[in-house]
């Protein structure tokens, strides 16, 4: 019987947010390591966590670059803790925010965090391999 | 609770959880989608086809609003192409649907077609299955952007909706065959072009020569999905198409021609399934597509043959 399991990675932005560039750089680069992406754009916690939820993702990616990482960060992983999906999915951040946020974002719980200068292929080696 | 006992509960994770076994092809779906069969069979499957970028996914997201408006439950399932190279896709027609977010009555969920050829996924049908047993009302099930040819769509459809805009083509690309002979209702979207009206006439000159059908009378609907024109409309003119299909008996029809193709297709993996096993490395016939490939030594037919008897062994064990 043949299995084939894709990782499914849901990306979106915040809402305030105005540059999709990066974000649509990053579903093409995962799209092309063999993923399944769905692309869901400026949302808002709830609007991302139901959606992780119907399409039984894998991994949520957020893009930022607003400043509002650290708030709705919180609120996006607490949606995600009522909903009882906190500890089933693997939280990304990207973009650009400040150095000193790094270790914050982590404690709440976004595991894998990138920079500028984020590779493709660190990108998606990480998501291979936090998904097992 | 075990997912199938959590579905009949309405447990949204159970859905999502079963149809992504049934995209990954585990065996346990197999079991539960057994189960599944009897608690479904009540939905209204409505299938959207058409080339892409006519706006199929606005159109659902509106359609989807103004079933809800009559308090009826939503599932849709929007399907996008797999890259035969790398397997991955970029599954983008939610986004389009992001106003049907938060409420519970609407179950959206993205499929890429993983290799499935005809513009649908390879679980698209056991995926309609869970979310009729899921007690969805109207299952919409959108297709990937179509050409001409991709009508997989119409063996599992009640209900098949053409999507068009102005300024894709003439009056002959319209009465070419394929999707235009197949649809029940036709949609020109982005009727605010400036040359809908020349689409409308066309459409509806081609289906004036088309050859006199009996019982439903296939139409055109003018829709902006956009600024929210023409919805209700269309939805009337697929509620008319539901009743018809009931009164006609059509309906029995659609759904008998439906488990054939389902039928069909469950057999048609399980077979390839075991061709792949006997003719792979570890194989009893690993050697017999080498055998074909050097000419002379064994043709298709014959090789065949031997697959199949195969096949009578392994059902014999």
């Amino acid at each position: 019987m043949v299995k084939e399991k894709k990782i499914k990675v849901l990306l979106a932005q915040f809402s305030l947010e105005t540059h999709s560039r990066g974000i649509i750089t990053v579903a093409s680069i995962l799209r092309d390591s063999g993923m399944e992406v769905i692309y869901i754009g400026n949302s808002t916690p709830e609007q991302i966590i139901a959606a992780s939820i119907q399409e039984d993702v894998d991994v949520v990616g957020i893009s930022t670059l607003c400043g509002g990482e650290l708030v709705l960060g919180r609120d996006l992983l607490q949606v995600a803790k009522e909903n009882g999906v906190k500890d089933k999915l693997v939280f990304l951040m990207g973009g650009i925010f400040p150095p000193e946020d790094i270790p914050k974002l982590k404690e709440m719980g976004f595991k894998g965090i990138f920079s500028p200068g984020a590779s493709q292929e660190e990108i998606s080696s990480f998501i291979k391999d936090a998904v097992v | 609770m075990n997912l199938l006992e959590r579905l009949l509960q309405g447990d949204q994770r159970a859905a999502a959880q079963l149809i992504t076994l049934a995209e990954n092809n585990d065996q346990e779906v197999r079991k539960t989608i057994r189960e599944l069969y009897k608690h479904g069979g009540k939905a209204h499957i409505v299938g959207i086809t058409g080339s892409s970028g006519t706006g199929k996914s606005t159109l659902i997201c509106k359609l989807a609003q103004a079933y809800r408006k009559l308090n009826r439950s939503v599932g849709i399932i929007a399907i996008d192409p797999t890259s035969p190279f790398s397997g991955g896709a970029l599954l983008g027609d939610r986004v389009r649907m992001q106003e049907l977010s938060g409420d519970k009555g609407v179950f959206v969920r993205s499929m890429g077609t993983r290799g499935a050829l005809g513009g649908l996924a390879v679980a698209t049908n056991e995926a309609i299955n869970i979310l009729d047993a899921f007690k969805k009302d109207v299952i919409m099930v959108e297709t990937i952007g179509t050409g001409q040819d991709e009508i997989e769509i119409v063996k599992f459809a009640h209900t098949l909706i053409i999507v068009t805009m102005p300024g894709s083509g003439d009056e002959i690309q319209s009465i070419k065959a394929g999707i235009f002979e197949v649809g029940d209702i036709f949609v020109v979207n982005k009727a605010d072009h400036h040359q809908a009206y020349h689409t409308l006439a066309e459409l509806e000159a081609m289906l004036d020569l088309a050859p006199e059908q009996k019982g439903w009378e296939k139409c055109v609907i003018q829709t902006t999905a956009i600024a929210n024109e023409g919805i209700d409309e269309l939805l009337q003119k697929i509620e008319e198409h539901r009743q018809y299909l009931i009164k006609s008996g059509q309906m029995q029809k659609k759904r008998a021609q439906r488990s054939k193709a389902e039928l069909i297709e469950i057999i048609t993996q399980r077979v390839r399934e075991i061709v792949n096993e006997a003719t792979g490395e570890t194989g009893e016939h690993r050697n017999l597509v080498e055998k074909m490939s050097e000419r002379g030594e064994i043709d298709p037919h014959t090789a065949a043959d031997i697959i199949l008897k195969h096949l009578l062994n392994i059902s014999n064990q």
